[in-house]
């Protein structure tokens, strides 16, 4: 019984796993004590079940739990690294460095740093959307004091080499921040062999709530940061306002199901993935967007060359997926993401995204493959271009008109 | 299972039933990205623009004014340290009693050249006229002057405090966290500028709170990204507690007088059995929230009364939440120039809808051999 639409957005954001609702609710309801209250049971519960959930989230990336941060959310938290960092060792120097492939959450914190009198160096990614260490290397500079780089892209889903990087930020006492939004649960993450010294953390993208996340903050070698929330001193100091007990609480259990579960459903999705990309590449003109082998098994990410983008997302409505991140979906631009891997503005425009989850059937993926080839063949039937391409007429070497 | 009676209501609130009604469905099957173009991203942006009208409604201003945030604290950061990013280093003015989350983000501005001006308040916690109106021949470009006092609870005149920093040109935040749902509460008719809401304090869940503001005034976001909440504050958009907080407001307006009618009388009643007991209580001489009783035994520490009393099945608190961690005597108190000593001693009981009569009776009886106890432990000290 498949129910429409059928959700392949997965990258947007995660339905709330029943276990973790569970466990959430009674922390909602009943047990609603602050848990910055010293003073009686209610709050004395609420600090043990806010402790209890800091080990969990701690117990995915093999930190200390004394190096989780409370957020509320990886924007936040990225807006908490790469200020707070850069604030804290600017001393020291003004230079950060980071991808033009970041989610805006890094990227609108970096253009504030700009505007305050920091240089940020925005690195090109290669055509397979991944960095190149060498022209990585080449960036560094005496004055660089902090590194920003995604552990995995949330519109094509590659992962960056981090653990290469790591080696090279450590060896020149660099501070490297790691948006991990989209890893957990997708990739291992062990901080005990990573040398990252800040790490971003979503509970929304690995069904948890929305309105929680962490920032992982290392003590050994010890980082430091400036708070940007300040009051009450939660988080010794690192960021005060009071905790919500229940999104906390429903992030801890997200982060053990997705520790326990992890490598039997990646799997599966694998699986899943693999079919549908089987499924859509007997399509003619479709590009895979980023490396398939430094990827998460979760995501697709293709465009299909002389379709309309907007067309398509309306043709397919029957699959709710995104054509570019999320959060940008409200302006009609082509995804800078790619963009930056080199797609020209159509073939951008023409990409879609499909991110696979927990709770995708394979049934749902024999459907989304009926329904491309279907409504592809029409949107095509329509395209002059398409009859072009056809003929065999090269495109590029048209001189096209002006109106 | 110990469940003692919760006299903290200020510190939190138990969620109301409509809300945990309203909220259940965005916490199962309804989990869109408000942002997302199709149905899902479409249901979450309705339910988010309904939430946006009844927090509205409830505080007398137009849905465009209202910017969510994870709650009051990330509010204040967000209005005080917003407004002076976009402005030259100047003066900024807040009262002597304002939350720790008003008081540390402008302390902070210090840094960038700010002058911190703090507006002394009288014996009762109501600000000092005369500081007042030095304080505006000082011309401060921003003020900010909480509604109602977390700790003893007391009210200022804000709509007139307002009308004399408008008069100076400064932009005047109020912290409204304390007073939405226990009074009426109307952005427009007290005239600030900016006005900060919490849910968990009304009913609602933990995680969402408010920044009130008037569109003139410039803001640089404190969290940047993806873009929501018209630039002023990006992150994926909880709904599920975006849509609690729309629920209990609307809640927390209905048969608000009626409430704050009965809690008077609770209020009442249990400052009847304090007098008896010869306590003193904080700001009694000033108009206050109807709720609470801030109260201190001379000689007392107000510590070991509060321990003992949830062991005595009430929990209740020793000044604020938010600093219940660090043994110092309430900056509330001593503002208002009260002895160390005597502000160690002090305890705050707050009630809400689910206080009865019965429990403030109980109470009072648990209070009564509580103090005899510990009075007695005290002669025997002395004695030895």
């Amino acid at each position: 019984m498949l129910k429409f639409p059928i959700y392949l957005d997965y990258s947007a954001t995660t339905p709330v796993d029943p276990r973790v609702a569970e466990q959430m609710i009674p922390w909602l309801c009943e047990r609603y004590g602050n848990p910055a209250s010293r003073s009686h049971a209610y709050g004395w519960e609420a600090e043990k079940a806010v402790e209890d959930a800091r080990e969990q989230v701690a117990a995915l990336i093999n930190a200390d739990s004394k190096e989780i941060v409370w957020t509320s959310g990886a924007t936040e938290s990225n807006n908490l690294a790469i200020k707070g960092a850069a604030q804290f060792y600017k001393g020291k120097g003004k230079h950060l460095i980071t991808l033009k492939t970041e989610h805006k959450a890094v990227l609108d914190p970096c253009r504030e740093l700009e505007r305050q009198g920091f240089e940020v160096t925005y690195l090109d990614v290669q055509e397979d959307g991944l960095v190149d260490l060498e022209a990585f290397r080449q960036a560094l500079r005496p004055d660089t004091i902090l590194v920003s780089i995604m552990f995995v892209n949330n519109e094509i889903g590659v992962i960056q080499p981090i653990a290469e990087i790591g080696e090279i930020c450590r060896d020149k006492g660099i501070v490297f921040h790691v948006d991990a939004a989209q890893a957990t649960g997708k990739v291992a993450i062990d901080l005990a062999q990573l040398k990252v010294d800040l790490m971003s953390f979503s509970a929304h993208k690995t069904y948890g709530p929305k309105g929680v996340g962490a920032l992982y903050v290392r003590r050994k070698p010890r980082v430091r940061l400036e708070a940007q929330m300040h009051g009450g001193g939660h988080e010794r100091g690192l960021r005060s306002g009071t905790l919500a007990t229940h999104q906390i609480v429903g992030m801890g259990e997200a982060f053990r199901i997705a520790r326990e579960e992890m490598s039997s459903e990646l799997e599966r999705v694998r699986m899943l993935r693999d079919r549908l990309l089987k499924g859509l590449q007997d399509i003619d003109a479709t590009y895979v967007n980023g490396d398939l082998v430094h990827r998460v098994p979760h995501n697709l990410n293709i465009s299909f060359a002389y379709v309309e983008g907007e067309s398509l997302i309306m043709a397919i409505k029957d699959v709710a997926v995104s054509s570019g991140s999320a959060c940008t979906s409200a302006s009609l631009e082509p995804s800078y993401v790619l963009r930056a891997l080199g797609r020209n503005d159509e073939l951008a425009h023409s990409s879609i995204r499909f991110t696979i989850g927990r709770f995708t059937t394979e049934e749902e993926i024999d459907y989304t493959i009926e329904l491309l080839h279907r409504k592809i063949g029409k949107l095509r039937e329509l395209s002059p271009l398409w009859e072009m391409f056809q003929e065999g007429i090269d495109l590029d070497s048209v001189q096209w008109a002006a109106h | 299972m110990f469940a003692p009676v919760y006299l903290d209501w200020n510190a939190t609130t138990p969620l109301d039933a409509a809300v945990r009604e309203a909220m259940l469905p965005w916490l199962a099957g309804r989990f869109g990205n408000a942002s997302s173009r199709h149905e899902y991203g479409r249901q979450a942006r309705a339910a988010l623009d309904e939430a946006r009208a009844r927090v509205a409604e409830a505080v007398g201003a137009h849905p465009t004014e209202v910017i969510f945030t994870s709650g009051g604290s990330e509010a204040n950061n967000l209005f005080i340290k917003g407004a002076a990013a976009m402005m030259k280093p100047a003066r900024i003015a807040v009262s002597a009693i304002e939350h720790p989350c008003v008081r540390e983000p402008a302390g902070q501005l210090r840094r960038t050249g700010w002058t911190v001006r703090e507006i002394a308040v009288d014996g009762d916690g109501r600000i000092d006229q005369a500081d007042w109106q030095a304080v505006l021949t000082e011309r401060p470009a921003l003020v900010s002057v909480m509604l109602a006092n977390n700790e003893s609870g007391v009210l200022q005149d804000v709509a007139a405090l307002a009308g004399g920093a408008r008069a100076t040109g400064a932009w005047f935040h109020s912290d409204a966290v304390q007073a939405l749902g226990k009074m009426p509460v109307d952005f427009r008719a007290l005239g600030v500028h900016a006005l900060t809401v919490s849910a968990h304090k009304i009913g609602g869940p933990l995680g969402a709170g408010a920044l009130v503001l008037d569109k003139r005034v410039e803001l640089a976001p404190l969290i940047a990204g993806g873009g929501q909440e018209r630039g002023l504050r990006s992150g994926t958009e909880n709904i599920a507690a975006i849509v609690g907080f729309g629920v209990a407001c609307e809640r927390a307006a209905s048969g608000l007088a009626d409430e704050a009618t009965r809690l008077a009388a609770l209020r009442a009643r249990l400052e009847a059995g304090l007098a008896v007991l010869g306590m003193r209580i904080f700001s009694a001489g000033a108009p206050r929230l109807p709720n609470t009783v801030f109260f201190a035994a001379e000689g007392l520490d107000g510590e070991t009364l509060v321990a003992k009393l949830d062991r005595a099945g009430f929990a209740c608190a020793s000044g604020s939440a938010c600093s219940s961690a660090h043994p110092e005597p309430s900056h509330t108190l001593l503002a208002m120039g009260v002895e160390a000593i005597m502000a160690r001693a002090a305890v705050r009981v707050s009630m809400g809808r689910d206080t009865r009569e019965a429990d403030v009776e109980s109470f009072l009886a648990a209070l009564v051999r509580t103090v005899n106890e510990l009075n007695s432990l005290a002669a025997v000290a002395v004695e030895t």
